[in-house]
């Protein structure tokens, strides 16, 4: 199977659905002709050109909602943010115009369109570059989230989420676009609305997605050679719809949980993951469940508080020993 | 400047056309009357913004649009929807939240929508749907259509960010859409002396290199000209246009509001009532020996039959199931 | 808030304790979980716990005084607290009991120990190491896997934060009051019960009427030993440790017989018998003032030696009163065994619920006729009392005979 990056695999996936459907187009800053801010679209004006490929000004709030107007009359539009830390100035049209129009319309109006970019921390950007905002999109109904963790995943997503026929919120990462991995051949896509778990074990679950799955990953290698403590790490993948069943059949296997999300704590995406084992899985929890997630601050610049504000495998490690009551 | 308009003398020929215009007005007028009166007797609830004393402007710009056009408005909308060709017992089904509303009681006053007439709502945010409609016009481009799509907002919305960018886009572009501000002076409590450093919404359209016309928005045939005119610039050349439409509200922002005394006076009001546009259209026909007393007298009844027919229509129309919270949420 | 100290009940059937020590004095500060006095109860040498922290601000029973389950003995406080109204309060009862028992203990239980007096099925009132005044803290699994296998929580001490109850407190752990409604094994094999037929309802009624509440009948049978006695000194020969006892062979085929006689292996509960799969045998030991009865869990899986750790082991905390509750009750048969004594032949009281109970005598060398001569060769007698409700007297002398011919030939321990 071919490896490949993260960025390039995303590129692939929209390449393959600009072919196949002439209504899908991609919008947004410096898409076309910078060949992409983080390269995700590199190629595709010179393949497909301007009238698909449109580079627009610094304009969130604008041509986020030019998007959902062409939605309206039956385009598939793809928008762009450079970053989701900037989309927040086009949360209206996400929210009261994609969002509820189908609603608000008695079912007249559906609005196929995504909105995709980069979400979460990279490295020192500080406090207004580094926002996971996931949980603030799975809050609103009429809205799809999707997060996925590694090159194989993001392809079959994003065409899955262009092919939806409502507005998804896809959320990728820039420590995320340069990893590699597999991705098969021909075509495929991954339906939204299902985790994959990515190891196997039997005495714990980690439930993450995004960045959080190579740290949990890492977190259960440890378990394992040291401790002798196997791990399921069920990646969510798609946050709204959330996958219930796979999480609930894991933590009825382990007994116990621990979340791990870059995101806040407050309201975050796992207290969601918490509320639903507490309510369908109570008779099978042996600990309270556990969540490790971003410190509930603002991301500071100094590379040591930053690297304390993220999620990290030691951190997961000891919740583990929390819920499995090992001193 | 503002322009009046430019048809001195009507013509014979186009007498059905004027008494559809005039027919319009009254439906609106009578419709809003209507509905005024059901939101005091609690039968519409939450909010109410009626298009009293501005029939002018949605009758005459609608009148220079194709069936196959886009018309995206706000929450003052009532009188869109109508002339767009929306039933008015589906519209006040709507504004009385049953299902046989076109929105299945779901959307309410400020969220009419009729997607197969091209009437795209009906939107609550002030300014929020000026960059769909300016997405309607890139998508319009993207097909290589000739149709137009048309933005009617209130003069407050123009000093919104969303304004901003769409009239940049719509320039840079080229796309064809036809923003028409629906001046009536006040935004809500807030006069626009009060909210804006350039009074003449028209001028902000140099700002963004873009043809522009202030029109006079009580007068239904100079609102019909220029727009058939941006109409014709959009078709045909892919150029944006600003419309500015001086026009009048006589009730409040909404039903909640009060008619005068806050912010406005007593005399200002009846100074603008002299200008009313059904009155207006009426008395140039009549003058004109092109509409009878008789004949408008008749045309009032028949609206006032139409409009009390879609209030009975609304009333004993039933309410959604209750299953209905839960439906249109995903498309599958 | 004040903190009552009461004498709890540390043993299932426990009324009384001696307060043997006191670790905390009036004055020291006091956590939560820290130990305030030793409790000596009917069975061993027990921990009081305190319940809540502050400091101890009044000790209200001396060292040796004697005091009934559920009066208070002390007052935890904060330093300046008014605790007037608490020590003016009379003692509260022990009655809210976590997951124990719903009733009270019935009329006096004499104690599963007391032998040889016949004594009334036990009702045992639930303790609880872990419960709190009243509460037991317990994972939901914990909770759900102890409601399924019949495990009362307020015995099972509690590994986890605050003395939570978690998966691993009850991994093994098997039953533990006596109350046969309430207690199940959780061991590998675990039981079935079988509703009365008529013919045993007949019995039973028909028996205990003239009999007592226990209808018990005796079997003696006389054992040659020389083969037994050769295999043990074959065994410790090898010079490994521990050196196995002729008792630890006879507990071995005691387990064994019971598992080809499974008819013997069982309980009476009233409407039915429940016939266990796995074998657990309570070893009679003497202890100053009385009599316990230790269990060895899963005796059918266990071999000699580890049946002879076990045994020194559980004999000798039991006479230094150091048994959990869960390490005395739960037997499916029990062995008693008085040779050692120079008892040559006995009969033992069944403990209730059980069906059986075998005697053993000493091992004695008497003469004997072996094909028309006179020979001396170590026998021993055994005993076994039979709850007529649960064995008839061939079934009981079926088991008799496999136990003799297992021990007159070792090997057939395993054919």
């Amino acid at each position: 199977m071919p490896i490949l990056t993260y960025r390039d695999a995303l590129n692939q996936a929209l390449r393959e659905e600009m072919e196949r459907d002439p209504s899908v187009f991609l919008m947004g800053e410096e898409v076309g002709v910078y060949q992409g801010a983080y390269k995700v679209s590199r190629g595709l004006l010179e393949h497909f050109g301007e009238r698909r490929v449109v580079d627009t000004p610094i304009a969130e709030l604008g041509f986020a909602g030019i998007g959902v107007g062409a939605a309206m009359v039956g385009l598939r539009p793809v928008i762009e943010f450079m970053t989701w830390n900037f989309a927040l100035l086009a949360i209206d049209e996400v929210i009261n115009s994609a969002a509820k129009m189908l609603y608000m319309s008695g079912g007249q109006l559906p609005i196929p369109i995504v909105f995709r970019g980069p979400g979460g921390a990279a490295l020192q950007l500080g406090a207004q570059h580094s926002q996971a905002f996931e949980a603030f999109y799975a809050n609103i109904p009429g809205l799809k989230v999707v997060a996925p963790a590694t090159p194989q995943d993001a392809k079959g997503l994003l065409k899955s989420s262009i092919r939806d026929n409502n507005p998804v919120v896809f959320l990728e990462g820039e420590m995320l676009y340069n990893t590699k991995g597999e991705v098969p051949e021909g075509e495929y896509t991954i339906p939204l609305g299902k985790a994959d778990l990515k190891r196997e074990g039997s005495d714990v679950t980690l439930i993450c997605h995004s960045k959080t799955v190579a740290v949990a990953l890492k977190a259960a290698e440890t378990l394992d050679q040291e401790l002798k403590v196997s791990a399921d790490v069920l990646d969510l993948r798609t946050i709204r719809p959330m996958d219930v069943d796979a999480i609930l059949a894991s933590v009825r296997k382990t007994n116990r949980c621990v979340v791990v999300e870059e995101g806040w704590p407050f309201c975050g995406v796992g207290a969601q993951v918490v509320h639903e084992i507490q309510h369908a899985a109570f008779d099978d929890l042996d600990a309270p469940v556990e969540r490790v997630t971003g410190a509930d601050v603002p991301m500071p610049y100094n590379k040591h508080l930053e690297r304390a504000a993220k999620p990290s495998p030691e951190l997961v490690i000891e919740a583990v020993k929390r819920v499995a009551y090992l001193g | 400047m503002v322009q009046p308009a430019t048809t001195t003398r009507l013509d014979p020929e186009r007498l059905d056309f004027y008494h559809t215009l005039l027919r319009q007005m009254l439906l609106v007028r009578r419709f809003e009357e209507k509905a005024g009166e059901a939101y005091a007797q609690g039968k519409i609830g939450g909010f109410c913004h009626l298009y009293i004393g501005q029939e002018a402007v949605a009758v005459g710009t609608l009148a220079a649009l194709r069936e196959d056009d886009y018309v995206f408005t706000s929450y003052r909308e009532h009188a869109h929807a109508l002339v767009r060709g929306m039933s008015a017992r589906a519209c006040m089904a709507e504004l009385f939240g049953k299902v046989t509303g076109c929105s299945r009681g779901k959307g309410g006053s400020m969220h009419l929508f009729e997607a197969k007439l091209g009437f795209l709502g009906g939107h609550g945010i002030v300014g929020s749907h000026i960059p769909l409609a300016a997405g309607a016009g890139f998508a319009i481009k993207y097909r290589g259509t000739d149709q137009v799509s048309l933005c009617s907002f209130g003069e407050a919305a123009a000093n919104i960010g969303a304004f901003h960018e769409s009239l940049n886009m719509a320039a840079l572009w080229t796309l064809p859409v036809i923003f028409l501000c629906e001046n009536n002076r006040y935004g809500m409590g807030t006069a626009l002396e009060r909210a804006s450093a350039v009074y003449h919404i028209a001028d902000r359209a140099c700002a963004h290199e873009m043809d522009s016309e202030t029109v006079d928005g009580m007068d239904v045939l100079a609102m019909y000209e220029a727009t058939a005119r941006a109409v014709e610039r959009a078709r045909t050349g892919k150029l944006p246009t600003l419309i500015e439409a001086r026009t009048y509200r006589y009730m409040g922002h909404s039903m909640a509001d009060p008619i005068h005394g806050h912010y406005r006076t007593k005399e200002e009001l009846e100074e603008q009532k002299k200008k009313d546009p059904i009155a207006g259209l009426r008395h140039r026909l009549r003058d004109d020996g092109m509409l009878s007393d008789a004949t408008f007298e008749a045309m009032d009844k028949q609206v006032h039959e139409e409009v009390a027919d879609a209030l009975a229509f609304a009333e004993q129309s039933p309410d959604p199931d209750p299953a209905e919270l839960y439906t249109d949420v995903y498309r599958d | 808030m004040a903190t009552k100290v009461v004498m709890e009940a540390l043993s299932p059937t426990m009324e009384e304790g001696r307060l043997v020590k006191w670790l905390k004095q009036e004055g020291d500060a006091v956590q939560d979980g820290d130990v305030l006095a030793e409790v000596e109860t009917d069975k061993a040498v027990m921990e009081l716990p305190a319940r809540g922290e502050g400091v101890l601000r009044k000790v209200l029973v001396p060292v040796g005084a004697t005091v009934a389950v559920g009066k208070l003995v002390a007052v935890i406080a904060a330093a300046g607290e008014d605790i007037s109204s608490v020590l003016a309060e009379p003692g509260p009862a022990t009655s809210e009991r976590g997951a124990g028992s719903g009733e009270r203990a019935a009329p006096p239980v004499p104690s599963r120990s007391a032998a040889p007096a016949p004594s009334a099925p036990s009702v045992p009132t639930a303790t609880a190491p872990a419960a709190a005044a009243g509460r037991v803290k317990a994972s939901p699994l914990a909770k759900r896997i102890a409601r399924e296998r019949g495990v009362d929580l307020a015995v099972i001490r509690g590994s986890g934060p605050g003395g939570r109850i978690i998966k691993r407190d009850l991994e093994g752990a098997a039953v533990v009051s006596a109350l046969p409604a309430r207690s199940a094994l959780s061991a590998p094999g675990g039981f079935e019960d079988v509703p009365l037929t008529q013919i045993r309802k007949t019995i039973a009624r028909r028996l205990s009427e003239s009999l007592g509440p226990v209808p018990h009948f005796f079997l003696t049978v006389e054992i040659d030993m020389e083969r037994a006695w050769e295999a043990r000194e074959a065994l410790n020969a090898l010079g490994e440790e521990p050196r196995i006892t002729l008792n630890d062979i006879i507990v071995k085929v005691v387990a064994q017989a019971l598992m080809q006689h499974p008819e013997c292996n069982a309980w009476w509960q009233g409407d039915s018998i429940r016939y266990f799969r796995d074998v657990h045998l309570g070893m009679a030991v003497a202890v100053d003032q009385g009599l316990i009865t230790p269990v060895i869990r899963n005796v059918n899986f266990k071999g000699l030696r580890q049946i002879g750790v076990e045994t020194r082991d559980l004999s000798e905390r039991a006479r230094q009163r150091k048994l959990k509750p869960e390490e005395y009750t739960g037997s499916t048969f029990s062995i008693s065994n008085l040779g050692m004594l120079g008892i040559d032949q006995f009969t033992a009281v069944i403990n209730p619920p059980e069906a059986g109970i075998l005697a053993v005598g000493a091992v004695t060398q008497v003469p004997v006729a072996e094909d028309g001569a006179v020979a001396v060769r170590r026998r021993m007698r055994a005993t076994m009392s039979c709850d007529h409700r649960v064995i008839d007297g061939a079934t009981g002398a079926k088991f008799l005979q496999t136990v003799k011919r297992m021990l007159e030939n070792p090997l057939a321990m395993v054919w």
